[in-house]
């Protein structure tokens, strides 16, 4: 029989505001197996830590229950406290009674008899629990970065930089992200380029990284310090180790049709092309989708005019398996689509655009070579009118846009109109705006600047409909300050769109094993104190993937995000988790269910000799877990058909006995 | 009428056993009564050609034998099987149940096998002879005279809804093979889904409380071959949740259900020894109908090795909260 010591703690009124919390654990005292048990205002405080590990000498405690906060928050602690008065540290068990319980209850004796209920589960737990003691497993000293924009490039240098190799795996031709595709940037003004560009020629020439470009990540397996990873880097039917982005076979291309997505198809490139002049690699893709030669065979020209010969039309996918201590996902953003915005006229008329296609019509990269030029007629736009939140902070239109706010928009919208004024000082620009959200240095007076210095018209109310109307958009809109209904005749419209994250984070999260909210934003460990950590080990946050983010909060995440790693990195062993599973041979079928779902490859087969009861001996085929490798998911336990598979600290015992105890 | 004769089978074992190949054959013996033929081990060619039977009520799926069967000798034992054998003998290769290199496997073609009580609701107690004329099966009793009824007015009812006349493994063939069947046999799941909740409970609970639980089915089931079942297992905290309930045949079932599920091969064969004619073979059916419309078609045993549904993982799969809402939508 365990003796067990139950401590409930306040969590200041945290708690005690809602649960009776002496009633707690007088209601626990009684409970099979509890010799001691009290109530504290700080639990983990070091006073409090000191009632536990004192009981534990004076009432020769073998088991402890906290009923505290959730055990992502303290069982950490808890454990420690234990093992510091000589008890095991899995005979520990915490019930949640505040997130689970006082957080969620609003009358204390709801609040109160969930706490005794969640208090008896733990108790039943404890009686079962046996003492574990953990391995150990090797970290692989090299991390792997997905995603090759700001946020990536940030960590994969940071990573580099304190002698760890790092892969950056891009789904695109090249890195840059979607900071390439910019003009200037808030609140400082300074080229995107000029402060992107080293970055990536560092990056390219920093010995500790590698580029798969145009590629991306197949399948993930493993765990912290020891992820499997197989990256299929598709075929780009160029060598690159023999291109020297001469850019010869982007110019002799007869197939001149193409879409420019990084002008966000504004102009048209080639079927073979270099996303942009500072381009990293700086190599030659070919776009299968509009290759003549690879869709008919009959062309070549690329190849005839490649004096290095680099072209090789036979080019297939690559899988590149490799092994990885860590992993950041750097996986980006883009705007949403406004297909869903007719109010807007964005399908009906080319002279309404999004911010990210104002920026790149103001770049001197871009298809106008950096005049401002509406779309359709190329004309110089006279009245240019700016919509803020278009799909952003958007509750009542879920199916539309997004609930959150983009975060960026107020500061870009506010660097478009302060240019455009500042470069064509005949231009009338109007913001349409829910609020200007301005918080960050130098932002507020940048803004303040566009608004003052710079003459934009800042209208608070929001623009209802835009209907082309010849070659003008006619704007109709709410002043709310001024209460009254506006019509403007517009040249150029611009939408900023809200910012989502990219399509591949989803199926990424999957194969991670990491968490997303409902908007499919990467889920931190901690909101607050884990924030560029996921809650799966060896996985990292970095960039916009996590949530809404300015280029100055990216970069500070990206680096943190390393910081991370390089701390993963740096240990030669990590402490394994000794709740894995364990097969009962007696009972085990050998079937294999297990193994087929186990997602570690942790489990094997043997061929062992049982004694029968008639003294001869059978030889059967059982499972065997590798406990080095085996992460206590759980999986094999429930597709077990025997109940051989089991937990070690979860049993399914133990787990029956919790929910018994709910029920009783 | 099987297409295929007693004599020829006979035939096979006596000439596999006497050329050595195998040692031992896995066939058919009548038991007390013409009905009630039974699974039988035979070593010898004067036993075989004396005991042997063949008809239309070989109903028995021998996959399962093969386990303790393939323990026994290092040498091979034969097994004649079905089409729908074919599949839970896949389906046990695959779970590494037995050992492939011990089993000499012959495929014999199935016409369906005949439900007894569909033939004494139609010719009457008292069954004395039953002998195959034609499509007919002439049957005599004790109290009336002889009465011909057509095989296929009498077809278990897993045979009417046959799922395939191919057989999916064997390592020789008697006879032509056969092709997979487009079948109705979710019919009857469909009809139990269209009930209300309370409808639904109500067939379950009259069906399920004629139970004696004799474990016949489990004892049958080719999917059950757990080397120490969990309700014959006092530490295991199923067989307490199952006696807990007031209604403990229930839950057995339910339980036993979710232990198959995805393996399951739809052999029917826990409602064919089921003393008390309890429809098991729906419940499994419910499962396998589901895993389908979850994850795709997917049949347990077609190809032995295969990853089941349930012991598998792809991005494409439903994700949980979807299927609890589609599973509830279809029985609405």
């Amino acid at each position: 029989m365990q003796r067990i010591g139950v401590f409930v703690c306040w969590c200041g009124s945290n708690i005690a505001g809602t649960v009776d919390v002496q009633a707690v654990s007088d209601a626990l005292q009684n409970e099979p197996g509890v010799v001691f048990s009290t109530n504290y205002q700080y639990m983990c405080s070091q006073a409090g830590q000191d009632i536990i590990k004192n009981a534990i000498a004076e009432h020769k405690l073998t088991g402890i229950v906290v009923c505290s906060c959730s055990p992502r928050m303290h069982e950490a602690t808890f454990r420690k406290t234990a093992a510091a008065a000589g008890l095991n540290p899995y005979m520990v068990e915490i019930a949640n009674i505040r997130e689970q319980c006082s957080w969620v209850h609003k009358d204390m004796p709801t609040g109160t008899e969930k706490a005794i209920i969640l208090g008896k589960a733990a108790v039943a737990k404890v009686n079962l629990n046996a003492p574990l003691k953990p391995g150990e497993s090797p970290v692989t000293k090299r991390a792997l970065v997905i995603g090759g924009g700001i946020a990536g490039i940030q960590t994969a240098l940071d990573i580099a930089e304190a002698g760890f190799p790092v892969d950056i795996v891009e789904k695109k031709p090249t890195i840059g992200g979607k900071m390439a595709q910019l003009d200037k940037t808030f609140p400082t003004l300074d080229c995107a380029a000029c402060i992107l560009t080293p970055k990536m020629v560092d990056v390219a020439q920093n010995e500790n990284i590698r580029i798969f470009s145009y590629s991306e990540v197949e399948e993930v397996g493993g765990f912290v310090g020891n992820f499997d990873v197989k990256i299929r880097k598709k075929a780009r039917f160029v060598n690159e180790d023999i291109c020297t982005g001469c850019g010869i076979c982007t110019e002799k291309c007869p197939q001149k049709k193409v879409p420019n997505e990084f002008n966000l198809g504004m102009d048209n490139r080639r079927a073979i092309y270099i996303p942009f002049a500072q381009a990293v690699p700086k190599v030659a893709t070919i776009d299968a989708d509009y290759c003549t030669m690879l869709k008919t065979g009959k062309c070549g020209v690329c190849s005839k005019v490649c004096t290095a010969g680099a072209i090789d039309y036979t080019q297939k996918d690559e899988i590149i398996e490799e092994k990885y201590g860590a992993i950041v996902a750097a996986t980006g953003f883009n705007p949403i689509s406004m297909d869903k915005f007719d109010e807007y006229a964005y399908n009906q008329s080319k002279d309404v655009i999004t911010s990210l296609e104002f920026e790149r019509l103001t770049n001197a990269a871009g298809p106008s070579a950096g005049k401002l030029v509406r779309p359709s007629d190329g004309k110089h736009p006279h009245t240019i009118v700016f919509v803020q939140c278009v799909g952003s902070r958007c509750a009542a239109c879920a199916e539309k846009g997004k609930e959150y706010c983009s975060k960026i928009c107020c500061m870009y919208t506010a660097k478009h109109a302060m240019l455009t004024r500042d470069k064509y000082p005949d231009t009338d620009v109007y913001v349409f705006y829910i609020d200007v959200r301005t918080p960050g240095k130098a932002f507020d007076e940048f803004y303040r600047r566009a608004v003052e210095e710079y003459g934009v018209h800042y209208i608070k109310g929001m623009v209802g409909k835009v209907s082309p109307e010849g070659d003008k958009l006619m704007v109709q809109a709410s002043d709310l300050l001024a209460n009254k209904q506006l019509h403007i005749e517009a040249d150029l419209v611009v939408l900023a769109a809200a910012i989502e994250p990219d399509k591949s984070a989803r199926p990424l999260a999957t194969q991670l094993t990491a968490s997303m909210d409902t908007n499919d934003f990467f889920t931190e460990a901690h909101p607050k104190l884990r924030p560029v950590e996921s809650p799966t080990a060896g996985v990292f946050l970095s960039g916009t993937c996590q949530g809404p983010k300015d280029i100055p909060e990216t970069v500070s995440q990206a680096s943190a995000a390393a910081a991370k790693v390089i701390g993963l990195l740096a240990k030669d062993k990590l402490t394994g988790n000794p709740c894995v599973a364990g097969s009962d041979e007696l009972m085990c079928n050998g079937c294999s269910s297990c193994e087929r779902v186990c997602p570690y490859g942790a489990i094997t087969y043997v061929d062992k000799e049982f004694r029968m009861p008639d003294r001869t001996t059978r030889v059967r085929r059982v499972a065997s877990v590798n406990e080095a490798v085996c992460q206590g998911c759980g999986a094999c336990t429930v597709a077990c058909p025997s109940g051989a598979m089991d937990l070690k600290g979860f049993a399914t015992k133990q787990i029956i006995a919790e929910v018994d105890a709910i029920c009783r | 009428m099987q297409k295929v004769t007693c004599d020829t089978l006979v035939a096979k074992a006596c000439e596999l056993l006497e050329n050595g190949t195998v040692d031992r054959v896995l066939g058919w013996k009548n038991g007390e009564f013409v009905y009630d033929v039974t699974p039988a081990l035979f070593t010898t060619v004067d036993d075989i050609k004396s005991e042997f039977v063949f008809n239309d009520f070989c109903g028995a799926n021998f996959s399962k034998y093969l386990i303790e069967e393939t323990r026994k000798t290092e040498s091979k034992v034969l097994v004649f099987l079905k089409p729908c054998d074919t599949y839970s003998f896949n389906q046990l290769l695959t779970e590494h149940r037995f050992d492939r290199e011990k089993v000499y496997a012959v495929g014999i073609p199935c016409e369906g096998m005949a439900d007894i009580t569909k033939v004494k609701a139609a010719a009457g107690d008292g069954i004395t002879a039953i002998k195959a004329e034609g499509e007919n099966l002439v049957i005599s009793t004790l109290y009336d005279d002889d009465k011909a009824v057509a095989c296929a007015d009498v077809l278990a009812e897993r045979c009417v809804v046959c799922k395939s006349k191919k057989h999916v493994a064997y390592d020789e063939l008697l006879g032509e093979d056969g092709d997979v069947i487009d079948s109705n046999r979710f019919d009857e799941v469909e009809k139990l889904e269209a009930m209300t909740e309370d409808e639904r409970f109500a067939f379950w609970q009259n069906e399920l409380s004629r139970c004696i639980r004799c474990n016949a089915c489990r004892d049958v089931c080719p999917a059950c071959t757990c080397e120490k079942c969990v309700f014959d297992n006092p530490e295991s905290s199923v067989v307490n949740k199952a006696i807990s309930d007031s209604f403990e045949e229930k839950m057995f079932h339910i339980i036993r259900a979710f232990h198959v599920a995805g393996r399951c091969t739809d052999c029917g064969e826990c409602s064919r020894v089921c003393p008390q004619n309890i429809p098991l073979h729906l419940l499994n059916r419910k499962f396998i109908k589901d895993i389908n419309s979850f994850y795709g078609e997917y049949q347990a045993g077609a190809e032995a090795g295969s990853r089941a549904p349930l012991v598998d993982y792809t991005t494409e799969d439903i994700e949980p909260t979807d299927a609890v809402l589609k599973g509830a939508s279809d029985n609405a």
